[in-house]
């Protein structure tokens, strides 16, 4: 790192992890799904590089590894497995809502207020850029929650959980000596690579009534 | 020799104010055509638009009012007086403790007032459009814009514009989540305040982009040249504002020679040049919005502006 | 000084009587207001004088031999009082002097006549003395008698539909205020019964005594300003009573209700907890918001201006909750910000609601209708009145150089400064109402774009709107003398914020912080660093700058003519004036916004066939929340409580004393704790 002051270094933490809660934001605000999955990459990314940043900080070398973790499989891997997906399938562009964007996002500005209440005592005794921290991870949590509730479409449902998880790894990254992060990390990415390729089968089987892949090149026509 | 210095600078800025607007509305509209291929009008067309209108005769409607011929009058100089009062190259004005950011949000309030008025006033479909229209998207842009003053201000400890400047320009106001919020939402204020695509098109007077455009079809001759001015004047004050709150280097400040006040010109002209050429491009890239997608958009930016200021009065000045 | 308000207040009553005895004289009605109007001129002479320092520091008092034998009626005029009873008395000045006016119209007034002459020197009286009672005999005893005698001026118009189920609603919802004030009083006064606001004020209160008594006063005192939920009778009873009625019940006795708050939770009452405050702060905030979007929806002036009365009753309880929250904190200074930003609103709000009411009562007369759906075009029939409505909107929608933006500029500094205060869940709810604030100022504004654009401006959309007559010279200087007040108090406000500074001084022992600074050209509320003010500046600046243009344009250029010709119809003229826009397609598209999730507005469209020429039809439904969730529930739980009560009506003697015994053990019960 070229900066060597370590306050400066926590203020950028902070600013990422807001600008990540800001990105949770925005994910609520979407209503196409090539541009969720795009902004959730870019959420992926800034974990990846909070969790870096973390990792210098605490001199925890075993971050590094979840960083790469996030961007590697959340910011390029899934996001390229999902636009796959839409694809090939011809699924739905836009995304229906339960309720509308005005109310859900007031209803995430709610939560934040309640992210506030939540972590206030817990972390009374910390500094504060620490309790930011935490207070933005809870927020990222919980906005990944109320996405997955307000939408209807199985893909942008994972995206929310996946959000959430974002979450959860950004928290556990925030407080120092947290053990088995990284093993925390892959088992989560495991888990959601089984939910995408479970989706992936699903529609394969659908569409085609069967699982051949053969299906999937060109244009569908299966030489016998 | 404070009080001297502080009114010529003030002098200054409201004559370059109106003498820059037209320009820049040029520059965006050359820089648009260029993108779109085309040549376009050449730079300076505005000027020759605002002298040609001043010639023309003006063709009022059969029962307009003497509230439509002051519209344009009022409107001008509120919009005109504001930007007299927001740092443009300096901070030291002289009228600058007369209004603060509320205040000055509060004056652009009231240039859109009565421009809804007069559009009102002739009693055709089309005012009546343009001002219900513009007050909808009024009435969520004006809270928003004070979610920014708001965060500016507790961020700074003063709703003084100058002393707001001065204060973000000496800390690291970059690195603070309320300031990357509301400079999102600042950026949606002033798209919708000033007619731009997402929200309005500037270049048309079709019924589907009629907010803006509806409100000003009755004017004609001088009334239109003012109402022109007015919405050039408006778009360098925001662009002001926006390089006043986040990019606030280069301005010259109480005690600076004169050497230092033209070099902030200069910087301010660098700056507004900056911010229409990225105005033109970002028009160019993105569609408008239909009409009720806007409430999500700049609800969103309202949405947005309040979460930057709890978290202002959460974190305070961390 | 007390004692001419109170021979003031008693000449008031005597008029009233005189208009009972007098009813057949034609000039009774000249009479009866013109001794209004130079009673109520008296008395902000006044006030103004007490609050200037005239009289020495103490404030006097009166002792009269009228209430219960061991209870003479008590009077003071301390700075709050004579703040309070300025705004009533310039409020009932200029309205006596529209109504004076008015009241010489053929076909207006007349039949009505002897059904609001006696009523209304009573009001103005009845208000008059609840300011100044000292003790809570007197005080309930007035409030009741404002009460019923604006019930009656709601029901003078008894023809009219609606009218007694409005005054129905009205006389129920303030009975009900006067109960809970009567059970706050009886519980500040103790098992003792010291009635008398001097013992109260020395009396200790303890905490849940303090907080119940707090809460049955924000029921009373707000219920009869304006506060959501308990706001459902304003928009049904300030409409029914004629206009210059309707300017004084929403412009100066909605205030009394005010002063009947702060007297009890800022004065009376013991130390209130902090999250008081916080309630009503965030009970001000949702009042605001609900307030202005009800009243855009609405296409009667009169409603709309008493819904838009809402909306500033909430602005001024979200600076008396600042004021509560910081004077717990021990921030006198700031506390003294945010009570001047309130009361200074109260005396706004009071100047410009009289000016727009009495305006919309001279459109009424001149058009013989509320609703703005048939208005337009009047600012050519009824310049002065367009004037002075246009002055009144501009200042109610707080833009400047007016009043309205300076009282909500103040509030606003106020809530900008509460990032000191250090309770959690203030520090979250503080940001929200300022957002609301925000929220509100801007729908306001949109508000009075549709009000005076669809009343005056466009075209006449019916017979009657062509064929306005301007109102008569009374009304019309009644209505310059209120625009002139809004622009004078707003481009000097530091004469009207030092007469205030009285009476913050009294309640939180400070005044406002930046004093030093502040002198007649600027204002400024904290210190001359943090933010100033200044109205008289900015006038100038405008002024200066639309003169300079004139001249320029007029003397520069030459072809300074202008042509009249028909407007812009893309090729189609439509000659009828209704394809203008109606108010309700100037609302739609905030309907759509906001009245979707708030009121849950629904718009029910049936167009007719292709070919069929009948008219196409939109019908606009809209719920007032409140009634369904609160007043319903509550009217059906009643009902089924007087079903089952009725049971208990035709049974036996010997069941009647058993009723008598068990009451009887219950109210020993309850005496025995006092003890």
């Amino acid at each position: 790192m070229l900066m060597t002051d370590p306050k400066l270094k926590l203020e950028i933490c902070y600013l990422l992890s807001g600008s990540m809660a800001i990105v949770s934001f925005a994910l609520l605000y979407q209503s196409r799904m090539a541009a969720t999955i795009n902004t959730f990459a870019v959420h992926a990314l800034l974990l990846g590089l909070v969790v870096a940043l973390q990792a210098d900080i605490q001199a925890e070398h075993n971050l590094y590894l979840t960083a790469a973790i996030a961007v590697l499989f959340k910011a390029i891997a899934i996001p390229l497995a999902l636009h796959f997906i839409i694809r090939k399938f011809d699924l739905h562009r836009t995304i229906e809502m339960v309720v509308s964007p005005g109310l859900t996002m007031t209803a995430g500005l709610g939560l934040v207020v309640v992210a506030v209440m939540v972590m206030r005592p817990v972390t009374v005794h910390s500094d504060a850029l620490v309790t930011a921290d935490l207070i933005f991870a809870m927020v990222v949590l919980l906005l990944g929650i109320l996405m997955m509730i307000t939408r209807r479409n199985a893909i942008t449902q994972v995206v929310g959980f996946m959000s959430l998880e974002n979450g959860l790894i950004l928290a556990m990254a925030g407080v120092h000596g947290m053990p088995l992060v990284v093993e925390i990390s892959v088992a989560l990415t495991v888990l959601v690579a089984c939910i995408v390729f479970g989706m992936f089968f699903f529609r394969i089987r659908e569409r085609f009534s069967s699982l051949d892949i053969r299906h999937l090149e060109s244009d569908g026509r299966v030489s016998q | 020799m404070a009080i001297i210095s502080e009114s010529l600078v003030q002098l200054l800025q409201v004559l370059l104010v109106i003498g820059i607007a037209p320009g820049l509305t040029g520059l965006i509209r050359w820089v648009k055509a260029r993108l779109q291929r085309r040549r376009g009008p050449p730079l300076l067309q505005a000027y020759y638009d605002l002298a040609r209108l001043s010639r023309k005769e003006v063709v009022m409607a059969e029962h307009a009012s003497w509230l439509f011929r002051s519209v344009p009058y009022l409107a001008f100089t509120s919009v005109w007086t504001a930007a007299a009062l927001v740092p443009t190259f300096s901070t030291s004005l002289l009228f600058g403790p007369a209004a603060d950011l509320i205040a000055l949000v509060a004056l652009l309030g009231s240039a859109r007032f009565v421009l809804a008025l007069g559009s009102l006033d002739i009693g055709t479909s089309f005012g009546g459009m343009g001002a219900s229209r513009e007050m909808m998207i009024a009435s969520l842009a004006e809270p928003a814009m004070l979610m920014v003053v708001f965060t500016v201000s507790i961020f700074a400890g003063t709703t003084f514009l100058p002393a707001a400047a001065e204060v973000v320009r000496n800390h690291h106001a970059i690195i603070h989540v309320s300031m990357l919020l509301i400079v999102i939402t600042m950026v949606i204020v002033a798209l919708a305040e000033n007619a731009r695509i997402p929200v309005d098109n500037p270049a048309t007077h079709l019924e589907l982009t009629m907010v803006h455009e509806a409100m000003v079809l009755e004017y004609s001759g001088w009334y239109l040249a003012l109402i022109e001015a007015t919405a050039s004047i408006k778009l360098v004050l925001y662009l002001s504002l926006f390089s006043c709150l986040f990019l606030p280097w280069g301005m010259a400040s109480a005690n600076s020679t004169a050497v230092e006040v033209l070099a902030g010109i200069g910087i301010w002209i660098g700056k507004l040049g900056l911010g229409g050429i990225l105005l033109a491009v970002f028009e160019t890239c993105i569609a408008k919005m239909r009409l009720f997608r806007l409430t999500d958009l700049i609800g969103g930016g309202f949405l947005l502006g309040l979460l930057s200021v709890i978290l202002m009065y959460v974190f305070g000045n961390i | 000084m007390l004692d001419y308000v109170l021979i003031g207040a008693f000449a008031e009553l005597a008029l009233g009587i005189l208009a009972v005895a007098g009813r057949r004289y034609g000039a009774i009605g000249t009479v009866v207001y013109g001794g209004c109007l130079v009673i109520s001129t008296g008395l902000v002479l006044d006030s103004v004088a007490v609050l200037a320092g005239v009289g020495g520091g103490t404030p006097p008092t009166a002792v009269l031999p009228f209430g219960m034998p061991w209870l003479p009626g008590h009077f003071r005029l301390d700075a709050l009082s004579a703040f309070f009873l300025l705004v009533a008395s310039l409020g009932g000045a200029s309205v006596s002097l529209f109504a004076l006016g008015h009241s010489r119209h053929p076909g207006s007034h007349a039949p009505d006549a002897a059904r609001i002459l006696p009523f209304y020197p009573l009001f103005l009286a009845s208000m008059t003395l609840v300011v100044v009672a000292d003790d809570a005999l007197m005080f309930l005893f007035f409030w009741e008698f404002m009460s019923i005698s604006s019930w009656l001026l709601v029901l003078s118009n008894h023809r009219e539909k609606g009218n007694d189920h409005a005054a129905f609603v009205y006389l129920m919802m303030a009975g009900i205020g006067a109960g809970a004030l009567l059970f706050a009083f009886g519980l500040m006064a103790g098992p003792q019964g010291h009635y008398t606001f001097e013992a109260m004020r020395a009396a200790s209160h303890s905490h849940l005594l303090a907080v119940g008594v707090f809460v049955l006063a924000l029921i009373g005192a707000g219920g009869k300003a304006g506060i959501v939920p308990l706001h459902v009778w304003l928009p049904l009873a300030h409409p029914s009573a004629p206009s210059w009625v309707s300017a004084l019940m929403s412009g100066v006795m909605t205030k009394i209700a005010v002063y009947g708050f702060i007297r009890i939770c800022f004065d009376l009452d013991g130390p209130l907890p902090w999250w008081c405050g916080g309630v009503v702060l965030l009970i001000g905030g949702i009042t605001a918001v609900m307030g202005v979007v009800q009243a855009l929806m609405e296409h009667d002036l009169k409603r709309l201006l008493a819904y838009h009365t809402v909306e500033n009753i909430g602005i001024i309880f979200i600076g008396l909750g600042l004021a509560m929250t910081f004077r717990f904190n021990g921030l006198a200074a700031l506390a003294a910000l945010a009570l001047a930003g309130a009361l200074l609103h109260v005396f706004n709000h009071s100047v410009f609601k009289s000016l727009l009411f009495i305006a919309s009562g001279a459109v009424l007369w001149a058009t013989g209708n509320r609703n703005m759906e048939n208005q337009g075009g009047l600012i050519h029939r009824m310049p002065g009145t367009a004037l002075a409505f246009l002055i009144g909107s501009a200042a109610i929608s707080a833009l400047p150089p007016f009043n309205g933006f300076v009282s909500e500029w103040l509030v606003l500094q106020a809530l900008l400064s509460g990032t000191v205060l250090p309770q959690w869940l203030l520090k979250v709810a503080v940001p929200v109402v300022a957002a609301m604030l925000a929220l509100s100022a801007a729908l306001a504004a949109t508000c009075f774009v549709k009000a005076y654009g669809i009343v005056f401006l466009g075209r006449p959309r019916s017979a009657a709107a062509a064929d306005a007559q301007e109102t008569d010279r009374f009304s019309l200087a009644a209505m310059f003398f209120m625009a002139g007040l809004c622009v004078a108090v707003g481009v000097l406000p530091t004469p009207i914020l030092a007469l205030i500074d009285k009476a913050t001084q009294l309640l939180t022992g400070a005044t406002m912080a930046g004093a030093e600074g502040t002198n007649w050209l600027w204002l400024v509320p904290i210190s001359a660093e943090r933010s100033s003010y200044s109205g008289l500046v900015m006038l100038v600046l405008i002024c200066l700058a639309a003169g300079a243009l004139r001249l320029i344009i007029h003397y520069v250029l030459s072809h300074h003519v202008r042509r009249r010709s028909a407007p812009w119809d893309c090729g189609f003229p439509d000659v009828s004036p209704n394809t203008q826009y109606t108010a309700s397609s100037f609302a739609q598209p905030i309907r759509r916004t906001f009245g979707a999730t708030l009121l849950a507005a629904r718009e029910r469209v049936t167009t007719p066939d292709p070919g069929d020429p009948s008219p196409a039809s939109i019908v606009v439904v809209i719920t007032d929340h409140a009634w369904q969730l609160l007043y319903v529930p509550v009217a059906q739980a009643v009902q089924f409580a007087a079903g089952w009560l009725n049971e208990f009506q035709n049974v036996s003697i010997r069941h009647y004393l058993a009723f008598m015994f068990a009451a009887l053990i219950l109210l020993l019960l309850v005496i025995t704790p006092w003890q």
